[in-house]
C-alpha cells in the first residue's frame, strides 16, 4: 500500500463526505425549522439526476443540464411543499413518515414512468473528463476533485446565507420560535415554501453531480438518504455545521474502511476469506460509528439548541 | 354518530373471513388465492409485532423489516444446513441444520430478539425523530451485511428446496400451510390481546401517553419500551421465519427499507394500535397489490397516492372507518 493509493482513497472520502452534506444540510434545515422528517428527499436527489442526464443527453452541455436540475428540483420540492408536506407541519412524526413513504413511491414510479426501467448515463463536462497531477504525482479525476470543491463552496455559501443575509435571519429565527416570527410579520407560509426549495435544490445539485460518476437510476437516493440520516445523528439534527463535520467523518471512515479492512484482515486469515469479512464488516462501520456516538452522545457531536 | 358495528364483533367477523376465504378457495380449487390469503396472513403478522412497538408503546420504528429478515434467514440458514447435511458449527459443540419448524421457529424467534434487544438498548436512548432515523438506519446496516457476507448467497439470497416440516400436517400442500399460519396469527392476537389488559399492555399504553408519570410512579419507562420493543422484534421475526417457508426464499429484500416502510403501511390501512388492524392492513395491501399489479406495472405509484390519501385524510384507517374511535370496553 503506498501513501498515493491512501491519498487518493482519502479524496474518494471526501468526495462522499461533501455529497452527504449537501443531502444532510436539506434534512437537517426542513427538520430544524419546520420540524419535519422528509423520506421524499432522496427522491428529489434523484430527480436532480434525472433531469441533469435527460437535458446533457438532449443539448449536449452538461452545465444546461445541472442548471436545469437546479431548477427541476427546486421546483418539484416547492410543488410538493404546497401541495402536501404543508399539511404534515402539525402531524406527529408518524403520519410524516408514511405522507413521505408515500411521496417516495410515487416519485419512483412517475420517473420509471417517464424514463423507463433503464439507468441513463451522464458524461462529466469535457475540461473536467481527464485526471489532474496532484502533489506527488498522483493523477486523480478532475471532475471528483470539481466535485470536493463545489460541494465546499455550497457549505461556505449556504454558511453565509444562514448567517449574513435577511432570508437566513428569518430561518434561524423560525427554528428558534415559530409563532413569534410569525407575528413579527414574517409570512410563514411563504419562508417554508422557500426553505423546502431551498433543501431540494441542494440534494438536485448532489444528485446532479453524482450522476456522471454513477448511473443515473431509480432509487438511487435512497441509501444516499439512510446515510444523510446516519450523518445527521451523528451531527446533531438541526445543526449545519454539525452536518458538515459528521459528512466528513462518515464519508471519510466509510471508504477508508472498505479499502483498508480487507487489507488489514489479510494479515489474519487467507486473502478470500479477509476480502469477504472485511467488505461485510466495512459496510458496518459508520452504522456503528453512529451507535458509538450514541451511546456517549445521544444528541449528536454539535445539538443544536443544546 | 352510532357505529356499525362494535370493535370486538367486527374482529371476531374478520378473524371468520380470512378463515372462511382461503377455505372457499381450496374447494373451488383455487391453490393461489390460498396462497395469497396465506401471505397476507403473515405479513398481517409481522405488523401485528410492529403494532406492539408502534401502536401500543408509540415506538415508530422503521426497521422492523431487519427483524422479519433475520427470522427468514434464521430459518433458511438452517434449513440450508440441513439439506446440505453440513453441520452448521463442529466446535466447542455440534449443531446440525434443521427441518422442524418449531425449532426453526424458535430460533428465529431468538435471533430477532436479541437484535431487538441490541438494536432497541441504543435507539430507546433518543426518541421522536431520533428513533426513527436510528432504526432505519440499524436495519440498513443488517441489510448491507446480508449482501456483502457472501456465505449465504450475499445479494442473492438463498433457496430453500423442500419446505420444513410440521408435526401432524403436510405444509406442502397450500391449505395445510396457510391453517398453520393463520393459527400462530390468531395466537399471536390473543395474547396481544391478553397482554393489552395485563399490567405490562397498562403500563406501555400510559408511557405512550406521559413518560413523565410513568417515572413518577416509580416504574422505568425505558425498561417498558425496551421489553415492548424486543416483544415486537420477535413476533416480527416469527413472521419473517413463516414467509421464509412460504416463498422457500430468503433474500437481503426482506430487509430492505421499503418492506419496513410497508409493514408499517399495513398498521395505518387498518388503523393505529387496533388489534385487528394490522390484519386488515396487510390483507388490504395483498389485494391492492394482486388487483392493481394485474392492471398496469405502477401499481406503486396508486399505492402511494392511496397511502398519502388515508394518512391526509382518513386518520384511524379502515377500522376507525367502520368502528369508531378506540373505546375502553
Amino acid at each position: 500500500m503506498t501513501v498515493a493509493l491512501f491519498l487518493e482513497q482519502i479524496l474518494n472520502g471526501l468526495q462522499l463526505g461533501v455529497m452527504l452534506f449537501l443531502m444532510a444540510a436539506g434534512l437537517t434545515l426542513i427538520f430544524g425549522v419546520m420540524g419535519l422528517i422528509n423520506l421524499a428527499h432522496g427522491s428529489l436527489f434523484m430527480i436532480g439526476g434525472f433531469v441533469c442526464a435527460a437535458v446533457a443527453a438532449w443539448t449536449g452541455s452538461f452545465w444546461l443540464g445541472l442548471i436545469a436540475s437546479l431548477i427541476a428540483a427546486a421546483a418539484a420540492g416547492a410543488l410538493v411543499e404546497i401541495a402536501v408536506i404543508r399539511r404534515l407541519y402539525d402531524r406527529d412524526h408518524l403520519d410524516q413518515v408514511l405522507a413521505t413513504f408515500a411521496l417516495v413511491l410515487m416519485f419512483s414510479e412517475a420517473v420509471r414512468f417517464v424514463f423507463g426501467s433503464f439507468p441513463l448515463y451522464l458524461d462529466p463536462p469535457v475540461f473536467l473528463a481527464g485526471p489532474v497531477m496532484l502533489p506527488g504525482d498522483l493523477p486523480y479525476p478532475a471532475y471528483r476533485l470539481a466535485i470536493i470543491i463545489a460541494g465546499l463552496v455550497v457549505a461556505a455559501g449556504l454558511g453565509l446565507l444562514i448567517s449574513k443575509t435577511r432570508l437566513g435571519m428569518q430561518i434561524r429565527a423560525g427554528e428558534a420560535d415559530r409563532e413569534m416570527i410569525a407575528a413579527l410579520g414574517v409570512d410563514i407560509r411563504f419562508l417554508y415554501t422557500v426553505v423546502f426549495a431551498l433543501g431540494a435544490a441542494l440534494a438536485g445539485f448532489a444528485g446532479a453531480l453524482i450522476g456522471a460518476i454513477q448511473s443515473v437510476q431509480i432509487g438511487m437516493g435512497e441509501p444516499v438518504l439512510i446515510l444523510a440520516f446516519v450523518v445527521i445523528v451523528i451531527g446533531g439534527i438541526g445543526s449545519i455545521r454539525g452536518a458538515l463535520v459528521a459528512a466528513l467523518i462518515v464519508g471519510l471512515v466509510d471508504t477508508l474502511g472498505r479499502f483498508l479492512l480487507p487489507t488489514l484482515l489479510s494479515g489474519a486469515m487467507e486473502a478470500s476469506a479477509a476480502r469477504g469479512v472485511g467488505s461485510a464488516l466495512a459496510s458496518m462501520l459508520i452504522y456503528l460509528l453512529m451507535a458509538v456516538v450514541l451511546v456517549f452522545k445521544p444528541r449528536g457531536l454539535f445539538p443544536a439548541n443544546a | 354518530m352510532r357505529d356499525l358495528i362494535t370493535e370486538h364483533r367486527l374482529n371476531i367477523l374478520l378473524a371468520l373471513i380470512l378463515l372462511g376465504g382461503p377455505l372457499i378457495a381450496h374447494f373451488a380449487d383455487e391453490p393461489f388465492l390460498v396462497t395469497l390469503a396465506t401471505r397476507a396472513t403473515i405479513l398481517a403478522l409481522a405488523g401485528v409485532g410492529l403494532n406492539i412497538a408502534l401502536g401500543l408503546g408509540g415506538l415508530v420504528s422503521f426497521g422492523h423489516a431487519a427483524f422479519f429478515g433475520l427470522g427468514g434467514y434464521a430459518v433458511g440458514i438452517l434449513a440450508s444446513h440441513h439439506q446440505n447435511y453440513e453441520p452448521l458449527m463442529t466446535a466447542p459443540f455440534l449443531i446440525n441444520g434443521s427441518n422442524q419448524m418449531l425449532v426453526l421457529w424458535l430460533v428465529a424467534i431468538v435471533v430477532s430478539g436479541l437484535a431487538a434487544l441490541f438494536i432497541g438498548a441504543l435507539s430507546l436512548r433518543t426518541s421522536g425523530v431520533y428513533f426513527i432515523m436510528i432504526t432505519l438506519a440499524f436495519a440498513q446496516m443488517i441489510y448491507y451485511f446480508a449482501i456483502s457476507w457472501p456465505a449465504y448467497g450475499g445479494e442473492d439470497g438463498l433457496s430453500i428446496y423442500v419446505r420444513n416440516t410440521f408435526p401432524g400436517i403436510n405444509t406442502l400442500r397450500p391449505l395445510d400451510f396457510f391453517l398453520l399460519s393463520y393459527a400462530v396469527l390468531m395466537l399471536v392476537l390473543i395474547a396481544q390481546w391478553r397482554l393489552t389488559g395485563a399490567r405490562f399492555g397498562i403500563a406501555l399504553q400510559a408511557v405512550r401517553q406521559n413518560e413523565g408519570r410513568v417515572a413518577a410512579l416509580g416504574l422505568s419507562p425505558y425498561r417498558i419500551k425496551l421489553a415492548a420493543f424486543v416483544i415486537s422484534g420477535m413476533i416480527t421475526g416469527l413472521a419473517g421465519a413463516l414467509y421464509a417457508d412460504l416463498n422457500r426464499f430468503v433474500s437481503p429484500t426482506m430487509m430492505s427499507w421499503h418492506l419496513s416502510g410497508e409493514i408499517m403501511v399495513f398498521i395505518i390501512l387498518g388503523g393505529v394500535a387496533r388489534l385487528f388492524g394490522p390484519v386488515v392492513g396487510a390483507c388490504l395491501f395483498v389485494l391492492f397489490e394482486h388487483v392493481f399489479g394485474s392492471f398496469t406495472t405502477h401499481w406503486q405509484f396508486f399505492l402511494g397516492a392511496a397511502l398519502l390519501a388515508v394518512v391526509l385524510f382518513a386518520k384511524g384507517g379502515f377500522i376507525g372507518l367502520v368502528a369508531g374511535r378506540a373505546r375502553h370496553d
